[in-house]
């Protein structure tokens, strides 16, 4: 490739960042609340809620994304289109315009979120387990409330704890975006593949995978950023 | 007014009966000493009167306030969560290990109850903070935290957390056994002076000496039962118990 087909390719290239970065961002956004609650849940005494977490957790490491993302998407044609589909939900179905960019966007946010939410649940749950039964005790002796107990003296250590493994799945998101591209949602790698074919070159992946390399390096540094600024306590 | 009184308490873990029949009272200003051997039942006996265990029968009161009577079948009934809560603000914890909150600074450690419990405003939850936190010698540490501190140094300031909700009755589980001789004086010192203040406390303790010079009454338990009762002479003296006077020979061989 010319440089000049470099530039006009990386130029086009960039507007591919935004709606990667779009997906990488809402995952986020929703998956951690998810995940947290989530992670209550698993560990609430009752019983049955317990073991239905544990099975939603399962179900969401046990399968891979790909196939969620596609299972997720296609959900709503393929059932509004199935005999056995009750007729109340196959009228919501209907009303669905599975055309739109904004369908896309939210079937694939979706089958992210909760993949997602379910790694977060399980890294919230050691968090939270991690932390010595004395300072419950210690919160309990003091008078706090349970609320006040779990909001101002455990969730602010199991942040500290938890951010080691939760930089290492949301480092893992970044290049995870790329899986979007399974059902035609148009992030870095959807471009760079088309690319590809069109030039029949590799100049096109190479620059997606310097997108991917400087979105997780700059991820990198924040969090060292973070795990330093938490260092002032043990 | 008794500010502590146990009649008939008992506690089982299981099939493992840890509290049998406990009963004594603990009146306005004394300072109370229970020693005895490991796994006696000491620290199970102060979680339950501080609600971290649920008693299995039994009667428990403090400040005159019924916190949990024995109902049917001699089962425990406790009193509703307010009364439960308007007794923990009566008494004072201080653990074996501290257990201070670790992101916090010394100040806020001390000041997060007042705040958050009492609705203290900051500024006098800070005041006072400070007044306590100068009386342990610690004033130069407000704004450390705890892991930049000795254990001697985190005791203390767990001792000020404590005495920042003002309780009618503190109570110490084994609050040097984590500390070497030196820092075991320390805090040692500290309760010493808290006692000559008229603070009613109740120290579970395996400082034999200390036992002996401050307390006005020392509870020897072993096997979940209370042995002998009475005032350090009695015990330290000439007990009525063989076992006792066996258990104490050791420390008076020292």
């Amino acid at each position: 490739m010319s440089s000049e087909q470099i530039q006009t390719l990386a130029k086009l290239m960039l507007e591919f960042i935004p709606p990667t970065m779009k997906l990488f961002g809402f995952t986020l956004l929703y998956s951690i609340p998810l995940g947290m609650v989530a992670a209550l849940l698993k560990m609430c005494r009752f019983k049955p809620v317990s073991w239905l977490t544990n099975l939603y957790i399962l179900i969401m490491r046990g399968t891979p994304l790909l196939l969620q993302i596609i299972v997720v998407y296609y959900s709503v044609p393929i059932l509004r289109m199935s005999s056995g589909c009750p007729k109340w939900l196959s009228s919501v179905l209907t009303g669905v315009d599975i055309q739109s960019d904004s369908y896309m966007f939210r079937m694939v946010l979706a089958a992210f979120v909760l993949n997602y939410a379910a790694y977060f649940a399980e890294i919230f749950r050691g968090g939270i387990e991690s932390i010595p039964k004395g300072q419950y005790e210690a919160a309990g002796a003091l008078g706090f409330s349970r609320m006040q107990t779990f909001f101002r003296i455990i969730l602010p250590q199991v942040f500290k704890r938890v951010i080691p493994a939760s930089s290492n799945e949301i480092i893992i998101l970044v290049k995870d975006t790329s899986l979007a591209y399974a059902v035609g949602y148009m992030e870095i790698m959807y471009i760079a593949k088309k690319q590809m074919s069109f030039y029949s070159s590799l100049v096109p992946l190479f620059l997606a995978g310097i997108f991917y390399f400087a979105a997780a390096a700059v991820l990198t540094l924040i969090f060292g950023y973070i795990e330093k600024k938490l260092d002032y306590y043990k | 007014m008794a500010m502590l009184e146990v009649k008939g308490l008992s506690k089982s873990f299981g099939e493992l009966k840890v509290l049998n029949d406990i009963s004594f009272s603990v009146e306005k200003g004394e300072v109370v000493a229970v020693i005895g051997p490991s796994g006696s039942g000491k620290s199970t006996l102060l979680r339950c009167i501080n609600q971290l265990e649920r008693a299995g029968g039994g009667e428990i009161d403090v400040c005159g306030v019924n916190m949990v009577k024995s109902g049917e079948k001699g089962r425990a009934v406790y009193a509703d969560s307010r009364t439960l809560r308007e007794i923990r603000l009566k008494t004072g914890l201080v653990f074996q290990n501290f257990n201070l909150f670790p992101h916090m600074t010394v100040l806020r450690n001390v000041t997060e109850a007042p705040v958050c419990v009492l609705k203290k405003s900051k500024a006098d939850a800070q005041a006072r903070a400070m007044e306590l936190l100068k009386k342990m010698g610690l004033e130069a540490k407000a704004k450390s935290y705890p892991c930049e501190l000795s254990g001697g140094q985190q005791q203390r300031v767990s001792i000020a957390r404590a005495l920042a909700l003002d309780p009618d009755i503190l109570f110490f589980d084994e609050p040097t056994s984590a500390l070497d001789p030196e820092l075991t004086g320390e805090i040692l010192k500290v309760i010493r002076e808290l006692a000559a203040e008229g603070m009613t406390m109740v120290i579970v303790t395996h400082e034999m000496a200390f036992a002996r010079d401050v307390a006005d009454k020392v509870v020897f338990m072993e096997g979940g039962y209370i042995v002998e009762m009475g005032t350090p002479q009695q015990l330290f003296g000439d007990s009525a118990s063989e076992r006792v006077r066996q258990f104490l020979a050791r420390f008076s061989d020292q």
